[in-house]
């Protein structure tokens, strides 16, 4: 073998390439939305953005990690309650409040891991709920915060963001763009990382890969641990876009885990590319159906049961499967050195 | 003293109707591995079933059940050899969201017939009737049947498991489905009868739920997570174990409640938190899941 002829390993396909050229367009369109959308357009767009971040991490959480958690509402929330309590009783700036509750809510996961991870798969995810039942339970105690009736960011937090209510918007807007690209970011970096590597072997098959040599229950802490930090970063950002917090709104299970985990369902569960999809999907079912009222909540669950027994690898998984696309550079394979290959013939 | 004593008597009671949403998702877990997330949906589905019976019939709540029973059961046949048998596996993801997307369509299909006004069974004299059991301890006639109807249901579903074919035919494909259908048992068929008795105790609960309290179709979730606690209190696969987590459930949300009515939840969620952490195989426990 000579001394330069190593093999390496590559993410990159055509397809990634290509996917990623789209992306970094999109992204551009998306920076310059306040020049260009109107705005109830900016509003749908940092909303639609809070969602794909959320609906990525459930799938790092549940599509990689195999941790299938109904209680993500508790991160939410918690972030949310976070936020308010750092503005309303510290006088923090709401930005910085936004990162700082990250760290907090991923240490509160640590303790909330060590109890609910005690309980195996289904099990796990009715514990996960009754954590953030109890989390509600809780804020609903706290008086200085409205107590069950909840309370509304002081007017003067919101006006020291920015002086007049267009500049707030726009930064509002870029701050979820900033967000979810961050969080996409991280989770890309991650599953590109060692970690990833344990985490798509978790996903392919467990036992597999525990008998691999991977410290299964540690890569899952982690990945608990860290979807917690962007969780509730993303939860302090929906309420200061609300910018009124109450503890029925702030731990929704339908609003903060059924929708997210139909978004994923109907994107592609365990590929990157699903949440994307699927929030698209679930945006334009809700302008559109939205009218039926419950009707389409009915339709929601129906269509997730079906995409769930027929295509449960979701719109997504169906297209990599067909095409072998992927939108991002995830995949590993092996490229020969050709240096290599013309030595070994 | 004597208020004290009649808080744990009531949290007593309140345990039986808890048990029995135990009971249904135990059963399953049991003999198929499979949690039910729709659980407490259908017990509320149960309890609107017999909200219809009771209004067009005229029957009495209680009589109602000679057909909510039957009805329920049938429905869970069917939903087990139509849908969830299809999504039993290795992978866990298809029941769970299945059963969750099941949920959604239960509680928006019953906020679309009969709206989000909340309901209540009306029981008649029973409901009101208390006896004096000792100086200021008072007992409800109707709490009293629903305990003893709990106690009577897990003894039935303990010999029914332990002492009939039916029963072996689950413990068989509960051990292992795969050597259980070489045997000649057909497991769909099976599961499906599993379902069709965890629906049928469900129909017991929901309508004594009904008759207890005013119900609406959001209350479902609330009831699964009751029915979970008292499983995992009680110990996974234990019938008479749901009996005591149920218990222990009741009893902690009466003495929560009594100390301030907005801990009645909170302290229920936490000793149940409690024990996960202490003793997270539960207080009687026969199987490991």
């Amino acid at each position: 073998m000579s001394e330069q002829g190593r093999n390496r390993v590559e993410h990159a396909t055509r397809s990634s390439r290509i996917g990623v050229g789209i992306i970094g367009i999109v992204l551009l369109v998306l920076v310059l939305a306040p020049f260009w959308g109107d705005r109830q357009m900016l509003r749908l767009l940092a909303e639609l953005s809070t969602f794909v971040a959320l609906a990525s991490l459930w799938n790092l959480l549940a599509g990689y990690a195999g941790l299938v958690s109904v209680g993500q509402q508790a991160f939410v929330g918690l972030g949310g309650y976070l936020l308010f309590a750092m503005v309303i009783l510290g006088g923090v700036h709401p930005i910085a409040a936004i990162f700082i509750a990250g760290p907090i809510a991923a240490a509160v996961s640590i303790p909330v891991a060590a109890l609910t991870f005690r309980l195996r798969g289904a099990y796990f995810a009715i514990g996960t709920w009754v954590v953030a039942e109890v989390f509600r339970l809780l804020a609903s105690q706290v008086s200085v915060l409205g107590g069950g009736s909840g309370i509304s960011l002081p007017a003067a937090a919101v006006i020291a963001m920015a002086p007049t209510r267009q500049a707030r918007e726009f930064e509002i807007y870029w701050l979820a763009l900033a967000l979810t690209v961050l969080v996409l970011a991280a989770i890309v970096t991650l599953l590109r990382s060692r970690h990833g590597l344990a985490l798509t072997a978790i996903r392919d098959n467990e036992l597999a890969a525990q008998s691999n040599g991977i410290g299964v229950t540690r890569v899952k802490l982690i990945v608990y641990v860290l979807t917690a930090f962007g969780t509730a970063m993303i939860g302090a950002l929906i309420f200061l876009m609300k910018l009124r917090i109450s503890p029925d709104t702030a731990f929704s299970v339908n609003d903060w885990t059924a929708f997210v985990i139909f978004i994923t369902v109907i994107g592609g569960i365990g590929r990157i590319e699903g949440p994307i999809i699927g929030t698209i999907i679930f945006f334009l079912m809700r302008q559109t159906l939205s009218d039926l009222g419950s009707l389409y909540l009915l339709i929601m669950g129906a269509v997730a049961i079906v995409v769930m027994l027929w295509a449960p690898k979701g719109l997504w998984g169906l297209i990599a499967d067909r095409y072998g696309w992927q939108a991002l550079p995830l995949q590993r394979h092996l490229v020969f050195d050709d240096a290599r290959r013309a030595g070994d013939t | 003293m004597t208020e004290w004593l009649n808080v744990i008597l009531q949290g007593v009671l309140i345990g039986g109707l808890y048990a029995m949403f135990a009971a249904g998702l135990s059963l399953i877990f049991g003999v198929m591995r499979l949690v039910n997330i729709a659980h407490g949906d259908l017990i509320v589905l149960a309890a609107y079933v017999a909200l219809m019976v009771t209004q067009t019939l005229g029957l009495d709540p209680l009589t109602s059940l000679l057909l909510v029973v039957p009805a329920m059961a049938i429905i869970g046949y069917a939903l087990q050899r139509l849908l969830l048998n299809r999504t039993l596996g290795d992978d866990l993801l298809p029941p769970l969201l299945v059963t969750f997307g099941l949920s959604i369509i239960i509680q928006n299909g019953l906020l679309e017939l009969f709206t989000a006004d909340s309901r209540k069974l009306q029981a008649g004299a029973v409901e009101t009737m208390t006896y004096q059991i000792g100086p200021g301890i008072w007992l409800g006639l109707l709490p009293l049947i629903q305990f003893v109807v709990a106690v009577a249901v897990i003894a039935a579903l303990q010999v029914l498991f332990y002492r009939t074919s039916l029963g072996r035919a689950f413990r068989a494909t509960s051990d292992d489905p795969s050597v259980a259908q070489l045997m000649g048992l057909d497991t769909r068929h099976v599961f499906a009868m599993a379902m069709a008795l965890s629906l049928a105790v469900v129909a017991i609960a929901g309508v004594f739920l009904a008759v207890r309290s005013n119900f609406d179709p959001a209350i479902g979730p609330a009831r699964l997570i009751f029915g979970f606690e008292a499983v995992i209190i009680g110990g996974l696969g234990s019938m008479w174990g749901t009996l005591a987590g149920g218990v222990i459930l009741g009893v902690s949300q009466a003495i929560g409640a009594q100390i301030d009515p907005g801990w009645q939840l909170l302290a229920g969620h936490i000793v149940f938190l409690v024990i996960l952490a202490v003793r997270p195989q539960g207080l009687f426990p026969k199987v490991s899941g």
